[in-house]
């Protein structure tokens, strides 16, 4: 069954779209992260225009995160202080990130700069996952030797110079709030760039940069891409008019129910197998990037569909 | 408003082609008074509005009619003109990317041409050139001067060709000496806008009658109301936009609740 798309302007098949959108929302229940790095490059290869891939994940985000983020909060797993401080840098770097795409758009790099940051960003995530889930499971057999103290970042005395030291309660921090303020910021931009929720990113630095508790960490980032994700889509909405609600509300409703069973199956994996996997998921899809950028294309031009009528 | 006398008219000829010489002599003075005598080409299009609804998925046009002298038909069905940006990708240190780019104007969204033999069996390049019959006639230029534009121009004709957006077939078939028809394909991709059909009675590499019908693509009901709000109110499309996601999690997140 097909349905057109009023701002992707195409026809396509609303079981391939719900089916897209259970394997993204599988995926995210089974790793906690928001799904939106595999849903913009998926959207592109089925030919929605980037542009709108973008902008149609990042309003796909938020509805995962809220979902997501109704979970933790039921087990007082936010930390909405840090999340409100992560939340002001957010939303200044979606502002930013979002300016930067209107620019490279006109000017026809945003192809090039969003291929660029997934393959940077899922390459580096990616790897250092594998390196620390491989190196996990290869500890695994001598239960004698002592888990190797992991160099936290947060302790560097540098940064615990810095001014502004604000109490971060449920996280038991006391540290500048220039940090969350700055990892927001630097989010905010990927968001608004990339379309995604950049939970993948985030996680990570605030475990190893902040020095948050592992228990806090996933519901507080969820509970700041819910309004960086949305501050996203609202830009978009009005900057580049790029947002199909109609190819969100199918993405929506699959990835809600691939969201449940792959929680369930989540709760199956161990620790370290589940991050083994994800890192390999994420590397894959660095090297797919990769391969695409450096093999010659067999088509050397591109256009942009013409720009006849608008409105009436 | 003018499709309905038409199609009748062409109803009504239909049985004459059928018929034998007497009575067809007899009941064509008539008719002729009905067609204008210097009116040797009719034509009409199966429908003058493409909706595109939630179901479109490209669409087929009938496009009939009739001629009183022989000689060949060629169909041609420009969309509107728009703008278009042509971009090349090069090799940098290893890595294809968007280096130069190209604007053309006035290139058509849409253009098919059907005709009875090939174009070039039928009419001169110079008549072609001058009607801009075939995709490689058409004249959109240059946005700004650059030494190369004929690549950038060869690739607008030969993506937009890919994308079925420019079509050229020998879609023109005769029933009989003078009822001729052809269809006309658009894909879903097609854009909005007002188009025009074109037919010409072509002889000896002269145009001896030619007609244009419009013709209207519009997105129509949900699919309207959607793209025409998200232009004109785009804020407060945005935050529906949120508001519906922030709602259907949260709903998902009680209705899956254990």
């Amino acid at each position: 069954m097909q349905i057109y798309l009023p701002i992707a302007e195409l026809s396509v098949n609303i079981w391939l779209i719900l089916g897209l959108g259970g394997v993204v929302g599988y995926l995210s229940g089974l790793f906690g992260v928001g799904g939106g790095f595999l849903l913009t490059p998926l959207l592109i290869f089925i030919g929605v225009p980037p542009a709108v891939a973008v902008a149609t994940s990042a309003n796909q985000v938020v509805a995962a995160s809220v979902s997501g983020v109704y979970a933790h909060w039921r087990r007082a797993n936010v930390d909405f202080r840090m999340g409100g401080v992560l939340l002001v840098g957010g939303l200044v770097g979606s502002a930013l990130g979002g300016l930067l795409f209107s620019y490279l758009k006109q000017r026809g790099q945003i192809d090039l700069v969003i291929s660029l940051s997934y393959v940077l960003i899922l390459g580096g995530v990616g790897f250092l996952m594998a390196q620390e889930s491989l190196r996990s499971l290869l500890r695994k057999p001598q239960p004698g030797v002592p888990p190797r103290r992991i160099r936290r970042f947060h302790d560097h005395p540098l940064l615990r110079a810095l001014p502004f030291k604000m109490r971060f309660r449920k996280s038991q921090l006391y540290i500048s709030a220039l940090l969350p303020l700055v990892l927001g910021t630097v989010v905010g931009v990927m968001a608004a760039i990339m379309g995604v929720g950049a939970g993948f990113l985030l996680v990570p630095a605030m475990i190893y940069l902040l020095g948050m508790p592992a228990a806090v960490v996933v519901g507080t980032s969820l509970f700041q891409i819910i309004f960086v994700t949305a501050n996203v889509t609202m830009f978009h909405a009005i900057a580049t008019q790029t947002v199909d609600v109609m190819l969100a509300l199918l993405l929506l409703v699959g990835s809600v129910v691939g969201a449940q069973y792959g929680a369930r199956h989540g709760t199956k994996l161990r620790g370290e197998q589940m991050r083994g996997l994800l890192a390999l998921l994420v590397l894959g899809v660095a090297v797919a990037l990769v391969v695409e950028m450096v093999l010659p294309p067999a088509e050397q031009f591109s256009f942009e569909p013409a720009v006849t009528g608008g409105v009436r | 408003m003018m499709a309905r006398p038409v199609f009748m008219r062409i109803l009504l000829l239909l049985p004459l082609l059928l018929m034998g010489g007497a009575a067809l002599a007899q009941t064509r003075a008539p008719m002729a008074a009905l067609a204008p005598a210097d009116a040797p080409l009719v034509t009409d299009l199966s429908a003058h509005l493409i909706a595109i609804t939630s179901s479109f998925t490209g669409t087929e046009l009938l496009l009939f009619g009739s001629i009183d002298e022989p000689g060949e038909i060629v169909v041609v069905v420009r969309g509107p003109p728009g703008s278009t940006v042509v971009r090349r990708k090069d090799e940098v240190a290893g890595i294809w990317l968007n280096r130069r780019s190209l604007r053309f104007d006035g290139v058509p969204a849409y253009y098919a041409v059907s005709s009875t033999r090939p174009l070039d069996e039928i009419a001169s390049p110079t008549l072609l050139n001058r009607l801009q019959i075939g995709a490689e006639s058409l004249r959109f230029r240059p946005a700004s001067d650059r030494e190369d534009p004929q690549q950038y121009r060869a690739a607008v004709l030969r993506l937009k060709e890919q994308a079925g957006l420019y079509r050229e077939e020998l879609g023109v078939v005769f029933l009989g000496s003078k009822l001729f028809r052809a269809e006309i394909s658009f894909p879903s991709t097609v854009a909005v806008g007002t188009y025009r059909a074109e037919v010409y009675l072509i002889r000896d590499d002269r145009v001896i009658a030619a007609q244009s019908t419009p013709l209207f693509v519009d997105k129509q009901g949900l699919e309207q109301e959607i793209f025409d709000y998200s232009r004109r109110e785009p804020a407060i499309y945005g935050f529906i936009a949120v508001l519906l996601a922030v709602s259907a999690g949260w709903l998902a997140a009680l209705l899956f609740r254990r």
